[in-house]
């Protein structure tokens, strides 16, 4: 009874790390930078591919990508804030407006993304193998990478929050969720900020894309989709702009994945989607939100 | 006095008449070039249905596809049993009755709520019909009974002339008042009586009748589909793309946009999709950043210089 | 006949109590003003009145009828129209479409019909923007688009209208032409409750006054007594 409780526990924990990790660059993007980025899944496929390249190309274990790939990927969210919605909130009448465009632009930008890997990776599914020896814990039992990826998530996400909460960029960051306006006139370069953040958000995205790929599930070029509304699903039920909830909001989705997949595998998807629209209905501000 | 709604007969007849001499001598075209307007009547249907209740409100969906893919499936799962003119409307209905459902529930939510609900639908459809075929039925995707490329071509072009009225019923109509008033301001709207939900559901609802009827009539065409390539979010990309491009405050707008697109992928469709799907995503970033009234906004202001260059008596050389 | 009626009316937003008991009546045919410092609650009683907002407690009667909770629409349809503080019109529609949708929507069994766009040029007449019908509202001057939403509201054929600080923001002229148009309505037999700060507007046309301060009604009565009443002086002089 106690072990099937822990390993439902443990197994929700696994899978939520990522999803905590993928919401919060996700909230970032939305919370603060006001982009409602539906590429955002695409990005933690092109982290997840990235990962495997280098692994099975170059035989870079996953842990030392880390290294490569966050970085990378952040100066290519800082890049393409900077090259499409930077002259879009210039040009948009209203932040409604802007909205609406960047949202748009992000649809566009799912099709170049997913493309782009089609065409260099091709469609047919690829896997990897790291780590993938099992471990006992407390008389369940599971795969040492994927307690490997909850140990990242838990110190990629806790870095971060030291990173809004102790440094001066962090907090410039904090103050643009908050109120930009507000935040430009105090002298916070708005326009770099954003950019950062929706960099943080794309790097989170192909770290939480690499996680995932340590996995060992199958890796498709089209997977992105899903995760972008996991991410979604995550950040109304934390709350829009809460970083914590967000973190939080991760692991109870995975943890309802987790059950729902042990039962009925396929139904996850459905599961999260009543969550969703339970959420919409009753509290839209979400269950950590104000 | 003549308000924004414009003058409409001769376009109209004039299209009218176009698909009319098109649709005659059907026989006589080769079977590349009905397949060809086929499908691009498909996305001009698509792409109208979008614009009927996105154009004017705002409200952003990204479920067409979901909507289209319905239709399909309705029409695999009918279509030995009924005969296509029957088919056809119900997959139309389904549609309408998921839209009146999804509408009702997140129609009252802002703007971007409801569009991130409907970017999930596709999924969700696609996850739960899987799951269903695989755990209930036991089989995974459909044989369907194919009709001819003639047959589906006609289809097409009665689905086409249908949405067609509707949108230009729609804008004549109060109701295509209401739509851009709710666009504008929902709390005005609503203060000078307008039923601002009851519209905004119902309309939405039309609109989705007719993507489901163009996926029961589409799915004619493939001997065997599965929730994987019924449920395609290519199909909610495109319509919204066209509908950005081409602009949609006239009725010409997106009809230009949608054929312009479609001839598009089918003359860059001899490599692999992947390529043109590339190009429209990045046309997409370059519409929305640069053209942001679409063709139709640049076009509009060519026939107003021209206009004013008329009307203050300028020579134009 | 009292055309409306309020009966301790209560709305708080979190721990601001916006409107705190507030009862008064409206007669029939009457021009009421309603007055107070900034935040006494007016626009929000509009709002409670208009359905844009529940109450918390209260009722609310409109020619005797319950209309506590009604949606927005219904109560325009029940005969009670209003403008806004921050002008509302469709500002890329034209203005006689503005009209149009306040005619169409605002009356049972309405169509588009030849029909409909004279009676919405009648009522542009009425506010004297006929010669303007076919512009876009948001090329108009802000006078024009207050007049614009008041030709709106009286397109639905209301019986009460609610006047949110029309006056606000226009010229000396602008504010005697708008003092003439409340005076034309309600000569057509609609009863006006008008949210104002321009004084000698108030004080010339309303026939009564009700003066709130934070959320509470503090005085009611004829101008000539309103000017004289010690709390209302004291609020005013006060702040």
């Amino acid at each position: 009874m106690v072990v099937q409780f822990l390993d439902i526990v443990i197994g929700g924990l696994l899978t939520g790390g990522i999803y905590a990790l993928i919401a919060v660059g996700f909230g970032l993007q939305y919370g603060v930078a006001r982009v409602l980025n539906i590429a955002h899944g695409e990005f933690i496929m092109l982290g997840a591919f990235c990962t495997w390249t280098l692994f099975t190309m170059a035989g870079v274990t996953p842990l030392y990508s880390m290294f490569i790939c966050a970085p990378f990927f952040f100066a290519i969210g800082f890049v393409i804030y900077r090259i499409f919605y930077t002259p879009l909130r210039t040009s948009s009448e209203s932040p409604a407006v802007f909205e609406g465009n960047s949202m748009l632009a992000s649809f566009g930008l799912l099709f170049v993304v997913q493309n782009l890997a089609l065409i260099i990776w091709g469609s047919p599914v690829k896997g990897y193998s790291y780590l993938a020896f099992p471990i006992q814990l407390s008389g369940a039992v599971f795969s040492a990478n994927r307690i490997v990826t909850l140990i990242a998530s838990v110190i990629l996400g806790s870095a971060f929050y030291v990173f809004l909460v102790c440094t001066r960029t962090g907090k410039a960051i904090r103050a643009a969720a908050q109120d930009p306006d507000a935040a430009e006139l105090m002298g916070v370069r708005i326009n770099r900020v954003l950019a950062l953040c929706f960099g943080f958000g794309v790097m989170m995205a192909a770290l939480g894309g690499l996680l995932l790929s340590m996995t060992s599930i199958m890796l498709s070029p089209v997977m992105g989709m899903q995760y972008t509304l996991i991410a979604i699903i995550v950040v109304v039920l934390g709350g829009l702009g809460n970083i914590k909830g967000s973190f939080i909001g991760g692991f109870i989705l995975g943890l309802v994945g987790y059950i729902v997949s042990s039962s009925q595998p396929g139904l996850s998807m459905v599961a999260y989607y009543v969550i969703f629209l339970f959420l919409l209905l009753v509290k839209p501000t979400g269950l950590l939100g104000k | 006095m003549k308000s924004a709604r414009g003058n409409w007969s001769s376009p109209i007849i004039m299209t009218v008449l176009l698909l009319l001499l098109v649709a005659l001598p059907a026989y006589a075209l080769s079977d590349y070039t009905v397949i060809l307007i086929t499908n691009i009547l498909m996305y001009v249907v698509l792409t109208l249905s979008w614009a009927i209740f996105s154009g004017p409100t705002g409200y952003i969906s990204l479920a067409p596809a979901a909507f289209f893919g319905v239709g399909v499936y309705a029409s695999a799962i009918l279509s030995s049993d009924l005969p296509l003119p029957i088919v056809i409307p119900i997959g139309g209905a389904a549609s309408f009755i998921l839209a009146y459902l999804v509408g009702s529930l997140t129609l009252r939510l802002r703007g971007m709520y409801f569009t991130m609900f409907t970017f999930g639908l596709v999924e969700l459809v696609r996850n739960f019909l899987h799951w269903w075929e695989v755990n209930i039925t036991g089989t995974v995707g459909r044989l369907i009974i194919t009709a001819d490329n003639t047959t589906v071509f006609y289809a097409m072009v009665v689905t086409f002339l249908a949405v067609l009225f509707a949108s230009y019923l729609i804008r004549r109509s109060k109701f295509g008042l209401a739509l851009r008033s709710i666009g504008e301001s929902e709390e005005a709207a609503a203060h000078s009586g307008v039923n601002v939900n009851r519209v905004k559901v119902v309309i939405f609802a039309v609109s989705a009748f007719f993507m489901g009827a163009t996926g029961a009539t589409m799915s004619m065409r493939w001997t065997y589909i599965d929730p994987t390539s019924a449920f395609s979010i290519q199909f909610s990309f495109m319509p919204v793309l066209m509908a950005i491009f081409g602009g949609m405050g006239h009725l010409y707008a997106p009809i230009t946009g949608a054929a312009i697109f479609s001839l598009l992928e089918e003359i860059l469709t001899t490599k692999s999709p992947h390529y043109y799907m590339l190009l429209f995503g990045l046309t997409m970033l370059v519409v929305i950043l640069f053209m942001p009234y679409g063709l139709e906004g640049i076009i509009e202001k060519w026939r107003k210089k021209i206009k004013a260059g008329l009307r203050s008596g300028h020579e134009y050389t | 006949m009292n055309i409306l009626e309020l009966a301790g009316l209560n709305k708080h937003f979190g721990g601001l109590a916006a409107c705190t008991n507030v009862d008064f009546h409206v007669e029939q045919g009457e021009i009421l003003g309603l007055i107070g410092p900034n935040g006494a609650g007016k626009t929000t009683l509009f709002n409670l009145v208009s359905g844009a907002l529940t109450v918390d407690s209260g009722v609310i009667r409109f020619k005797g009828k319950n209309i506590t909770g009604l949606k927005p629409h219904q109560i325009c349809r029940a005969g009670i129209a209003r403008t806004f503080q921050s002008v509302k019109i469709f500002s890329k529609m034209s203005v006689i479409d503005n009209v149009l949708l306040g005619y169409l929507f605002g009356n049972p069994k309405c169509t588009m019909s030849d029909k409909a766009t004279r009676e919405a040029a009648e009522i542009l007449e009425f506010v004297e923007l006929s010669e303007i019908s076919g512009l876009r509202a948001m090329d108009l001057t802000l006078a024009n688009q207050k007049r614009l939403e008041v030709a709106r509201a009286l397109a639905t054929k209301p019986e009460l209208l609610l006047l949110d600080e029309v006056m606000a923001g226009l010229n000396h002229t602008e504010i005697t032409q708008a003092m003439e148009l409340v005076r034309k309505i309600r000569e057509t037999g609609v009863t006006v409750i008008m949210i104002e700060h321009v004084m000698k507007a108030i004080m010339s046309i309303c026939d009564r006054i009700i003066v709130l301060h934070h959320g509470e009604k503090i005085a009611e009565g004829k101008p000539e007594e309103i000017v004289k009443n010690k709390t209302v002086i004291d609020v005013y002089l006060g702040e």
